[in-house]
C-alpha cells in the first residue's frame, strides 16, 4: 500500500466526484454508501500503509509520484511522505473523519442538498489528506488552500441564509490573509534553500550550518517561521485571525465537528510541528508562537465564559485548546502539542457531535438558556458528552489530563525568553485550564441539569438514532483511553510511549522528557492542575445549580466586564471599522469610481469618442465640392514630392544632387 | 548656349501657372486646358534635360506623354459633354450632387 | 547675349504671356486660343533645344488635334462667359497658399541643385528622327505597343460617352 499511497487521498476525491456529479437524483442510501464507503476504504488503506510502515522498521517513506512543476533547478512533485508524525495525522483524519461521516448520515437525513453535503465533505477529506501526506511545502499548500475552500463551501452550506453565506466568506477571506503570510514564508524558504521539499530542507547542509538566530538578530529563518506561523494563525484561528471560527458555527454541526474541531484547524499546528527544525533555529519565532498561543488560549476562554449558544461555547473552546497546542510547540514540546492535537480531536469532535445530538433532540434550539433537565431524557448523549467534558477539563484518567499536563510542564520548564517567561506562560495556561473547566461544566449544567426551561408542548425531546449514537460512543471510548499512551511515564512504570514514538521526528528539538527529579515536578504540577479543574467544576456548580439566580446577580454586579465578554470584546466591530470600512471605501471610490469608471471606461469610451471626433473632422474633405477636390489633389502632389525629396530611402538619389 | 536652368525655371513657372488655373478657374473646359498646360511644362523640362544629358530617353518620354494627353483629352471631353448635357452648366461648382 | 539666348527669351515670354492670358480670360474660347499660343511657343523652344521631331509632333498632335478638339467642344457646348460663383471654401486662400508652396518648393529644389547642368554636346546626330525611332522600336517597344492599345480604348470610350441617349 505504501507504493500506492496516493490511493488514500484519491478515494475521497472519487467519492466527492461521484456524489457531486450523479448524486442529485440518488436516494439518500446510495449517497451514504458512496460517501461512507470511500472514507472507510481510505481509512483501511491508511491502516494498511501504517502497518507496512511499522513492518519496515519505521523507515521514513518518501516517494515521488508525479512531477508537477519543473522549472530550471526548481522541482515540485506530487510527493508523499510517511513518517511517525504522518501516521498520527493520517489515522486521526481518516478515523475521526469516517466516524463523523457516519454521524452525518443520521444528522442530515432530513436536509435538502444531501448529496452536495457529502460531496463537499469528501472533497474536504481529499484535501486534508493531501495536506498531511505532502512531502513538500507546495503540495501542503495545495491541501491548505483546498481545505479552506471546502470549509467555505460547507460553512455556507445553507447558502440561502445570509448569515451563513457571510460566515463562509469571512472564513475564506480571513484565511486568505494567513495564506498570504504562508506564501511569503515559502518564498523566503525557497530563497534560502532553493527547494521546498521537506527532507531536502531539513537535512540540508545549509540548515546544519545555519547559526541559531538569537533574539535581537532576526534573520531569514526567523521571518520565514513567523510568516508560516501567520498562515497557521489564519488556519488555526489564533489571535488576531480567529474571528472566523465562531461565525463558522453557521455550518451544520458535523462540519463544525470535523473541520473546525478535529482536522482543518489543526493544520496550522501540523505545519509548525513539521517545520520544527526551522523553528529550533529561530528561538524568537518560537517565543512568539508560545506567547500568541497562550494569549489566545486565555482570551478565548474568557469569551467562552458567558456565551449562550452551545456551539459558540464549543467554538471558543476550540480556539482556546488550539492555543494550548501552539503553546506546546512554542516551548519546544512538539510531541506534546501533537499529543494534545490527537486527544483534542477525539473529545472535541465528540463534544460537537453530542451538541448536535442535543440540538437535534430539542428540535433545533441552540440557546442553552432554553434547555435544562435533559440528562434523564437523552441518556446516551448526556453520558458521552459528560465523558468529553471530563476529558477537556483535564481530569485523570481521561485523555485531556495527560496531554494538557505535559504541555503545562514544558511551559513551566521553558527557558526561551527567560525563566520568568516560562512561569508566566505556565500561569496563564493554568488559569485557562481553570476557565476551561468552569465553562465546560457550565455548559453541562445549563444544558442537562436544573429546571427545564423549554416548553414541553412545543419541543418533543427524543434521543438520536443509532447512526448518530454509535460514533458518539466510539469517540467517548477514545476520549478515555486516548491518553493512556503517556500514562506509564506519569506512573513511573515506563516511558511515554507517544513521545517515544515521535522521537525519530522530533528527536533533536524535544524538550527534556520526564526523568529524574523532573518527575517530582511533574507530579506536583499535575496535582495542581487537577485541583484547578475541581475548583472550576465547583464554581460552576455553585453558580448554576445551587441557586438559580446567582449567575445573573454576578453578571449584574460585573456589568461592564460581562457585556464586554458577551460581545466578544467587540473585536469584530473593531475590525469592521478599522479594516473593512476603509477597504470598502477605497474599493468604491478609488478603484471603482476613479480607476475603473473614469480611467478605464473613460479611456475606452474616449478612444471611441475620439475616433468619432476625428471622423467628424475628416468628413469635411469629402465635401462634394469639386473645386476643393482639386485643392486636395494639389496637396497630395505636394506631399508626394516632399516624400520623394526628403524621405531617407527615396530621396537619396535626388538629395545626392542637392547641396 | 542657353543654360538648362533657364528651361527648368520656365517649366516651373508654366507649371505653377497651370496649378493656379486648375484651382481658380470655374469652367470645366478651362480647368482641362490647365491640365494640358501642366503637361506641356513637364514636357519642356524633359526635353531640356534630354539635351543636357545627351540622351534621347527624355524625348521618347515626351512622345508618350503627348500620346497619353491626347487619349485623355478625348475621353475627358466626352465626359464634359455628358456633364454639360445633364447639368446644363459648365460651372464646376454646380456639379455637386455628392454634396450633403 | 547670343542669338540663341534672345530667341529663348522671346519664346519664353510668349509662353508665359499665353499662360497668363489663359488664366485671365473670361471666355473659354479665348483661353483655348491662348493655350495654342503657348503650344507654338513651346514648339519653338523644342526646336531651340534641337528636338525637331518632338517639335513637329507637338504642333501636329497637340496644336492640330487636341486643341482643335477643345475648340470644337467649346463651340458644341455653346460655352459662355463663366459665371462667378464662390461656393468652395478650399479654393480660396488655402489654394493660393498651396500654389505658392508648390512653386516655391520646386524653385528651392532647383536653387539648391549642386551642379548647374550645362548643356553638353550640340544636338547633332543625337536628336535625329532615326535615333528616336531606334529607341522607340527597340528599347521602348512595349510601351509603344501599349499606347496603341490605349488610343484604341480612348477612341472607343469617347464614342460611347458622346452618344446620343437612346430615348
Amino acid at each position: 500500500m505504501l507504493e500506492y499511497l496516493w490511493i488514500v487521498p484519491l478515494l475521497p476525491l472519487l467519492g466527492a466526484a461521484v456524489n457531486g456529479l450523479f448524486g442529485a437524483k440518488w436516494p439518500n442510501k446510495i449517497v451514504n454508501g458512496v460517501a461512507i464507503g470511500s472514507t472507510g476504504l481510505s481509512f483501511l488503506c491508511a491502516l494498511k500503509a501504517v502497518r507496512e510502515f511499522f513492518e519496515s522498521g519505521q523507515v521514513l517513506f518518501h516517494k515521488e509520484f508525479l512531477t508537477w512543476i519543473a522549472a530550471g533547478d526548481f522541482r515540485v512533485g506530487f510527493d508523499l511522505l510517511m513518517d511517525q508524525l504522518t501516521v498520527v495525522m493520517v489515522l486521526v483524519v481518516t478515523g475521526v473523519g469516517w466516524l463523523i461521516h457516519i454521524y452525518a448520515t443520521g444528522y442530515m437525513a432530513q436536509e435538502g442538498g444531501y448529496y452536495r453535503f457529502f460531496s463537499y465533505l469528501n472533497l474536504f477529506m481529499f484535501f486534508m489528506l493531501i495536506l498531511v501526506l505532502a512531502a513538500n511545502y507546495v503540495l501542503l499548500f495545495v491541501g491548505w488552500e483546498g481545505v479552506g475552500l471546502s470549509s467555505y463551501l460547507l460553512i455556507g452550506f445553507y447558502f440561502l441564509r445570509k448569515s451563513a453565506s457571510d460566515a463562509g466568506k469571512k472564513a475564506f477571506i480571513v484565511n486568505r490573509i494567513g495564506d498570504f503570510g504562508f506564501m511569503l514564508g515559502m518564498f523566503l524558504l525557497f530563497r534560502a534553500f532553493h527547494t521546498l521539499d521537506f527532507q531536502a530542507i531539513f537535512t540540508s547542509s545549509t540548515l546544519e550550518g545555519w547559526p541559531v538566530e538569537l533574539s535581537g538578530h532576526p534573520g531569514t529563518l526567523t521571518f520565514a517561521c513567523l510568516l508560516i506561523f501567520t498562515g497557521a494563525c489564519g488556519k488555526s484561528a489564533q489571535l488576531p485571525l480567529y474571528v472566523w471560527l465562531p461565525d463558522a458555527m453557521e455550518g451544520p454541526t458535523p462540519v463544525s465537528a470535523l473541520i473546525h474541531a478535529a482536522t482543518m484547524v489543526t493544520a496550522g499546528v501540523y505545519v509548525v510541528a513539521r517545520s520544527h527544525i526551522l523553528f529550533a533555529h529561530a528561538p524568537t519565532a518560537m517565543l512568539v508562537v508560545a506567547i500568541v498561543g497562550c494569549a489566545t488560549a486565555f482570551f478565548a476562554a474568557t469569551i467562552g465564559l458567558v456565551q449562550t449558544d452551545i456551539k459558540k461555547v464549543l467554538a471558543y473552546s476550540t480556539v482556546s485548546q488550539l492555543g494550548y497546542m501552539f503553546l506546546a510547540c512554542g516551548v519546544g514540546a512538539f510531541s506534546a502539542g501533537i499529543f494534545h492535537l490527537m486527544t483534542h480531536a477525539f473529545f472535541k469532535a465528540l463534544l460537537f457531535l453530542a451538541a448536535g445530538s442535543v440540538i437535534h433532540a430539542v428540535g433545533g434550539e441552540q440557546d442553552m438558556n432554553r434547555m435544562g433537565g435533559l440528562s434523564k431524557k437523552i441518556r446516551w448523549t448526556y453520558l458521552t458528552m459528560l465523558t468529553a467534558t471530563l476529558a477537556i477539563a483535564g481530569f485523570p484518567p481521561f485523555a485531556g489530563f495527560f496531554s494538557k499536563d505535559s504541555i503545562l510542564l514544558s511551559a513551566f520548564q521553558n527557558e526561551n525568553g527567560g525563566r520568568s517567561a516560562g512561569y508566566a506562560l505556565y500561569g496563564f495556561g493554568l488559569a485557562t485550564a481553570l476557565l476551561t473547566s468552569f465553562y465546560m461544566f457550565r455548559l453541562i449544567f445549563l444544558t442537562f441539569h436544573g429546571k427545564q426551561r423549554y416548553d414541553e408542548h412545543k419541543v418533543h425531546v427524543h434521543e438520536s438514532p443509532r447512526t448518530m449514537l454509535v460514533p458518539l460512543m466510539i469517540l467517548a471510548v477514545l476520549s478515555i483511553i486516548g491518553g493512556w499512551l503517556a500514562a506509564p511515564a506519569m506512573l513511573g512504570t515506563g516511558p511515554d510511549y507517544f513521545t517515544k514514538f515521535l522521537q525519530p521526528v522530533f528527536g533533536g528539538s524535544e524538550a527534556a522528557g520526564p526523568e529524574g527529579e523532573v518527575r517530582a515536578l511533574e507530579l506536583t504540577l499535575a496535582g495542581i492542575a487537577v485541583i484547578t479543574a475541581l475548583i472550576g467544576i465547583m464554581v460552576a456548580f455553585w453558580l448554576y445549580l445551587k441557586g438559580p439566580g446567582k449567575a445573573d446577580s454576578l453578571a449584574k454586579s460585573m456589568r461592564g466586564v460581562y457585556t464586554a465578554l458577551l460581545n466578544k470584546y467587540y473585536v469584530d466591530e473593531f475590525y469592521a471599522a478599522m479594516i473593512v470600512k476603509p477597504l470598502l471605501w477605497i474599493s468604491t471610490n478609488v478603484l471603482w469610481k476613479a480607476a475603473d469608471v473614469a480611467g478605464i471606461d473613460g479611456a475606452v469610451n474616449g478612444i471611441a469618442a475620439g475616433t468619432t471626433a476625428i471622423g467628424d473632422g475628416v468628413r469635411h474633405t469629402q465635401s462634394g465640392n469639386t473645386r476643393s477636390y482639386a485643392v486636395w489633389v494639389v496637396v497630395g502632389a505636394l506631399v508626394v514630392m516632399a516624400v520623394i525629396f526628403f524621405w531617407p530611402f527615396g530621396g537619396k538619389p535626388v538629395l545626392g544632387m542637392l547641396r | 548656349m542657353v543654360p538648362t536652368n533657364y528651361y527648368v525655371i520656365l517649366s516651373t513657372i508654366l507649371f505653377g501657372l497651370g496649378v493656379f488655373a486648375f484651382i481658380f478657374k470655374r469652367n470645366i473646359i478651362t480647368i482641362f486646358m490647365s491640365i494640358e498646360l501642366m503637361l506641356n511644362a513637364v514636357n519642356l523640362a524633359f526635353v531640356a534635360f534630354s539635351q543636357a544629358l545627351g540622351r534621347l530617353d527624355g524625348q521618347v518620354f515626351v512622345l508618350f506623354v503627348i500620346v497619353v494627353a491626347a487619349a485623355e483629352a478625348a475621353v475627358g471631353l466626352g465626359i464634359i459633354i455628358l456633364i454639360a448635357r445633364s447639368r446644363q452648366t459648365l460651372n464646376v461648382e454646380r456639379v455637386n450632387l455628392l454634396k450633403l | 547675349m547670343t542669338a540663341q539666348l534672345a530667341v529663348f527669351f522671346v519664346l519664353a515670354a510668349l509662353a508665359v504671356i499665353g499662360a497668363v492670358s489663359l488664366i485671365l480670360q473670361k471666355h473659354p474660347i479665348h483661353s483655348a486660343l491662348s493655350l495654342i499660343v503657348v503650344m507654338i511657343a513651346l514648339a519653338g523652344l523644342y526646336l531651340l533645344l534641337g528636338a525637331e521631331f518632338v517639335a513637329a509632333v507637338q504642333i501636329i498632335v497637340y496644336g492640330g488635334a487636341i486643341m482643335v478638339l477643345f475648340v470644337f467642344v467649346i463651340m458644341l457646348l455653346n460655352a459662355g462667359i463663366e459665371e462667378h460663383t464662390s461656393i468652395s471654401k478650399m479654393a480660396g486662400a488655402p489654394g493660393l497658399l498651396l500654389v505658392v508652396a508648390l512653386a516655391g518648393f520646386v524653385a528651392a529644389t532647383i536653387a539648391r541643385s549642386t551642379e548647374s547642368i550645362q548643356a553638353t554636346s550640340q544636338t547633332g546626330e543625337l536628336a535625329s528622327t532615326l535615333g528616336i525611332s531606334n529607341m522607340l522600336f527597340k528599347d521602348f517597344v512595349y510601351p509603344f505597343e501599349l499606347t496603341s492599345f490605349l488610343i484604341l480604348v480612348a477612341v472607343l470610350g469617347a464614342t460611347v460617352l458622346a452618344q446620343r441617349e437612346k430615348s
